[in-house]
């Protein structure tokens, strides 16, 4: 089952599954090194609908919350 | 020979161009703090080497102002060498920039920066596999420490001399297949030479949409672009994805192919500084955290300074008596030396004070990695005034010098979120403005007070960008935020940090101080200065401060604390409580603080801005000022 990925909990690992923004958030995301079929794991979760922490390939990546509305994701 | 530093924000790159140039480039630790390049020269093997410190860019295909900076320069400039610093810790991702550098052809050395971190990572690289797979030379090194940058830099001059090039690396063969028509199209129409670059790389950059290229040349050959139409269809419907994606993710798989075959990984060393984020980014503990940071950061600021303050101020002010005794204080030789003096006085005891540990506690702050985590903690309260976490930095910066803040701006990627996010940078108090708040508020009302002052300065803040967003409505695209490790500050780069901004007080604002300080002495000589006071008259009596207040306020342009310095020296006393009282020291600094930014601001804005929007910013913050001066004078 696919939801996005604001919607997962802190300590969750979960797999990239489609980014349904535009080209923009696309490339962007890319290059930090986000795409499809990659594996994310939520660390934080700020409170007031602030942003989300995500480790990615040993990095760390805050993404806003519309952002992260925007990435796919299904659970590992 | 020209080396360019080309690499991923936060790389190292003005690490390693200070430890050439000397401390030139400001160094921190959150990506995207280098917006311009900065060149320096030097010297290598008795050539003359132009070595440039290009901003950060994750790929080619560019967003924000500053990369586009970075690879316009590649693409345009006479650039000799390519130094890749990549951070050594994040290889996989790194490379991805890696693979596009080398469609260039340019000559190319890597530099696999904070060597030491991958390896407390337990990432351990094999650099000579490295090198074999793209064929050009890599070099480990820890700019921070110096090391390996000899070496580093005598391998990009012999690169540079031979004009090596490295090798393409192919993608998979059903994306050659379509790449490699689409550079033969390319080629037959000379599109690639007017761009002066490879055609396959012209060719990579169409498949991924990249919209400078595009809306360049749409015009000049529509044929070639109903070629790309199809190639791009031809990806598209193989992969099922969009023709960019499909080149993204090949790179990406490419990357990650590299980097398992030359690294082996090894048990990382988790260190006590990795867990710091449990505190500082803490839904409950990380609020509690930044307001303590900054609590204890204002007494620090507010303790040196009025320790040093004080005695100072006191050993100059018994300078003029004394000068008074061998020069009669009626004649224009006395008004001369006692405004000189008084200039020197203000930079010295007033200024220097609060600046100093201001600057180095911010450097400490920036070199440790704080600010992006303040971004994080406060993006949610930026989306309430139409911008998200990433604006938090120019507004930090802010709080040094507004002129590097408007600068920095240009790391948010709407032109609605830089211009919000440049006016509301005017309004907050720089260092100029902080010594105001100190030295008057703080040192003859009270602590709290200037406390008080800043908190109020940041709600007004709010309100504006509230009017500001309701005025432009439109979505902000939201926070991509790398979050850096930590690092621990080094103390000598925090003091290089700190000098290469005090210079800029030091050698333009105090001769500007002391020229001005002289200037009104002779206007009090002369008595005109009371003839500039009566035309301000309206504005003073209608905010409740002294008449000689109007001639300070026009010296407040060109720096905002020339205004108290002056102000000092036209009351003629350095007690000012004795002439002014609490409240109109309130409504005066109140006024300072808001109105018209500093000629150095004016100017910057008019650069990233615009005319129009700048006399906008000019206009707003003067009625801003008024207004709340005004009430200040009738609550406080």
């Amino acid at each position: 089952m696919t939801i996005t990925l604001d919607l997962i909990g802190e300590n969750k690992k979960i797999k990239v599954v489609s980014i349904s923004g535009g080209w923009g958030i696309r490339q962007r995301l890319g290059c930090l090194g986000i795409h499809p079929g990659d594996i994310i794991t939520v660390k934080r979760s700020a409170i007031m609908r602030g942003p989300i922490l995500i480790s990615i390939h040993g990095n760390q990546v805050a993404l806003g919350r519309g952002v992260a509305r925007k990435v796919v994701v299904e659970a590992e | 020979m020209k080396i360019a530093l080309m690499g991923q924000p936060n790389s190292g790159k003005s690490t390693l161009f200070n430890h050439v140039a000397g401390y030139k480039a400001v160094t921190s630790n959150f990506p995207g703090k280098t917006v311009e390049y900065t060149l320096t020269k030097f010297n290598l093997f008795g050539q003359a080497i132009e070595l440039v410190d290009l901003p950060g860019t994750y790929s080619l295909t560019s967003f924000d102002l500053a990369e586009l900076e970075a690879r316009k320069y590649l693409l345009n400039g006479d650039v000799d060498v390519v130094i890749n610093v990549i951070d050594a810790s994040l290889l996989s991702r790194s490379l991805e920039l890696t693979l596009q550098l080398l469609e260039l052809k340019l000559p190319m050395v890597i530099c696999l920066n904070m060597i030491d971190e991958a390896e407390r990572k337990g990432i351990r690289i094999n650099v000579e596999k490295l090198s074999e797979v793209f064929g050009v030379p890599v070099v480990p090194a820890v700019a921070i420490k110096g090391k390996g940058i000899k070496g580093l830099f005598s391998t990009a001059y012999r690169v540079g001399e031979k004009k090596k090039i490295g090798k393409t690396i192919k993608f998979s063969k059903d994306v050659e297949n379509v790449i490699t028509p689409l550079s033969i199209q390319i080629k037959k129409t000379q599109i690639d030479q007017k761009f002066n670059i490879p055609e396959r790389f012209l060719a990579l950059k169409y498949l991924e949409n990249d919209s400078y290229f595009i809306e360049n040349y749409k015009k000049k050959s529509n044929d070639l672009f109903k070629e790309i139409g199809y190639f791009q269809n031809i990806l598209k419907e193989a992969h099922g994805r969009p023709s960019d994606v499909v080149i993204s993710s090949e790179r990406h798989h490419l990357s990650m192919n590299i980097y398992e075959s030359v690294v082996s990984l090894t048990k990382p060393h988790i260190s006590l500084i990795d867990y710091m984020d449990n505190i500082l980014m803490h839904p409950f503990l990380g609020y509690i955290s930044l307001g303590l940071i900054f609590y204890l950061f204002f007494n620090l600021i507010f303790g040196v300074g009025k320790m040093v303050e004080e005695p100072l101020l006191g050993y100059f002010y018994k300078l003029i008596p004394l000068l008074g005794e061998s020069i009669d204080s009626g004649t224009l030789l006395f008004s001369i030396i006692s405004g000189m003096i008084q200039g020197l006085a203000g930079g010295i005891a007033i200024v220097l004070p609060y600046l100093f540990p201001f600057l180095f506690g911010l450097a400490i702050l920036e070199d440790l990695g704080y600010l992006p985590r303040i971004a994080f903690l406060l993006d949610a309260f930026l989306h309430k005034i139409g911008l998200h976490g990433k604006a938090i930095i120019p507004f930090i910066l802010g709080y040094g010098c507004t002129v590097p803040a408007i600068m920095a701006t240009r790391i948010l990627e709407s032109k609605r979120d830089r211009f919000i996010a440049s006016v509301l940078a005017t309004m907050i108090p720089c260092a100029a403005r902080m010594t105001i708040i100190f030295a008057l508020v703080a040192f003859y009302i009270s602590p709290q007070a200037a406390l008080v002052i800043y908190i109020l300065n940041i709600i007004v803040i709010i309100i504006s960008g509230k009017i500001l967003s309701h005025l432009l409505p439109e979505i902000t695209p939201g926070m991509i935020l790398e979050i850096p490790a930590y690092h621990i500050p080094s103390i000598k780069v925090a003091f290089a940090k700190t000098w290469l901004r005090m210079k800029e007080f030091i050698f333009v604002a105090w001769p500007l101080l002391i020229v001005g300080s002289t200037i009104l002495s002779l206007l009090q000589y002369y008595k005109t200065d009371m003839f500039i006071n009566n035309l301000f008259s309206p504005l003073t009596s209608l905010l409740g401060l002294p008449l000689v207040v109007g001639t300070t306020l026009i010296f407040g342009v060109l720096r905002k604390e020339l205004s108290m310095l002056m102000l000092i020296q036209a009351i003629g006393t350095s007690n000012i409580a004795a002439v002014m009282s609490t409240t109109q020291i309130m409504t005066f600094t109140i006024f300072v603080i808001f109105y018209v930014p500093c000629v150095a601001t004016i100017a910057v804005l008019w650069r990233e801005i615009g005319s129009k929007r700048t006399l906008f910013a000019v206009a707003f913050t003067f009625v801003l000022a008024f207004v709340l001066a005004t009430i200040t004078r009738f609550v406080y």
